[in-house]
């Protein structure tokens, strides 16, 4: 395959929100030229099994992203702080499933 | 209840199968990935149209006819496509041709057949013959899909760069002689009238014009003017490129009659 389209294509980052599902999942990414045609190819590149009732598409560009280096001070901290789960909650019978 | 002839659902089903291939023919050599997955899409769209068609025909005509002995044991003068889809992915090919494939031609190709299909499907959804229309309806969804797709590139590629308008153009004029055979009716295509299951296709011709000129006025292409000859590819009489399509679609299929895996 010719590869100029591929640089010269902006990425995009592709999330499909399935029938049950209540939110859109990242599934993906593309190359398009315009974001109505990396709808279009999102839909056939990322739904051809029936895996989607909502797509949406966004430049992998307008992402910020969290630096890999920053892991450490970014989410340890967070990893002896158990009293943040909901765990230690007794739920009351007539609320049901949570 | 009033059936469309047989003849004219294999005018139908032929059209879908003959694209399908033409189409199928990128797969794996698409321009870029995403696109590949997209074509081979719609090739897949149009021979799945194309077996309910075959399916339904089979059907009615018995005598053990089934999908199979329609689409790989009938010869090309058989075929009642038109002539249109049978042309290969390419117009005339010059010195300095980078290959025998050109995604205009294909792109053009798939607008002026689906930008039909949408409305031969759309009045066939209504038909008394109550299989047929529900192969229209689903098939009414999918054209408007590859209407959509085909018409998206037809614009890109004429108000894209200076190659790519000229080579739009190019497939444009090629092209656009072969519909006139959409405009004339077949002994088939007339029977099918007379009996009510279909619409004559000459009512969809404004229409047609209408979302043709549409796409081209946004693609700043120029519609070619014509006239004269008409091809009569739907009256069993093709190009020379008919035959050498279905000896690759039907060849397996006639080595290994009935193969099953």
């Amino acid at each position: 395959m010719n590869t100029p389209a591929l640089k010269d294509w902006p990425l995009w980052e592709v999330f499909v929100r399935s029938k049950q599902g209540l939110e859109h999942k990242h599934c993906g990414s593309l190359h398009a030229a315009d974001a109505a045609q990396a709808l279009h190819m999102a839909r056939d590149v990322y739904t051809r099994r029936q895996e989607g009732v909502s797509i949406w598409v966004v430049p992998s560009a307008s992402i910020t992203a969290s630096n890999p280096d920053d892991k450490g001070e970014l989410f340890d901290p967070a990893a002896d702080k158990i009293y943040r789960h909901p765990t230690f909650y007794e739920i009351p019978e007539e609320v049901g499933h949570m | 209840m009033s059936t469309a002839p047989n003849d004219y659902l294999l005018h139908l089903a032929d059209n879908a199968v003959v694209l399908g291939q033409r189409d199928a023919e990128w797969c794996g050599h698409g321009p870029i990935l995403e696109e590949d997955l997209a074509l081979a899409n719609v090739s897949l769209d149009l021979i799945g149209q194309a077996r309910l068609l075959y399916q339904l025909a089979a059907t009615r005509i018995g005598n053990g006819a089934t999908e199979d002995t329609l689409a790989y044991f009938r010869d090309d003068t058989e075929f009642r496509n038109y002539t249109l889809v049978e042309l290969p992915n390419h117009g005339a090919l010059v010195g300095y041709a980078a290959s025998d494939r050109d995604y205009a031609t294909t792109i053009v190709r798939n607008f002026l057949y689906s930008a039909l299909m949408v409305l031969v499907w759309d009045a066939l959804q209504k038909s008394p013959d109550a299989d047929l229309a529900a192969i229209a309806a689903k098939s009414l969804k999918e054209a408007r899909y590859h209407l959509h797709h085909a018409a998206d590139w037809v614009v890109k590629f004429g108000d894209g760069t200076e190659e790519s308008h000229a080579r739009a153009q190019a497939a444009l004029d090629h092209l656009f002689p072969y519909t006139e055979e959409f405009w004339t009716p077949s002994a088939a295509e007339d029977a099918a009238i007379a009996s009510g299951a279909a619409t004559d296709v000459r009512t969809l011709r404004a229409a047609w014009d209408a979302i043709v000129a549409d796409t081209l006025a946004e693609a700043t292409l120029k519609r070619p003017d014509v006239r004269g000859y008409v091809p009569e590819g739907k009256h069993g009489r093709h190009s020379e490129h008919l035959s050498y399509l279905l000896g690759e679609m039907q060849g397996l299929a006639r080595a290994h009659p009935g193969a099953t895996w």
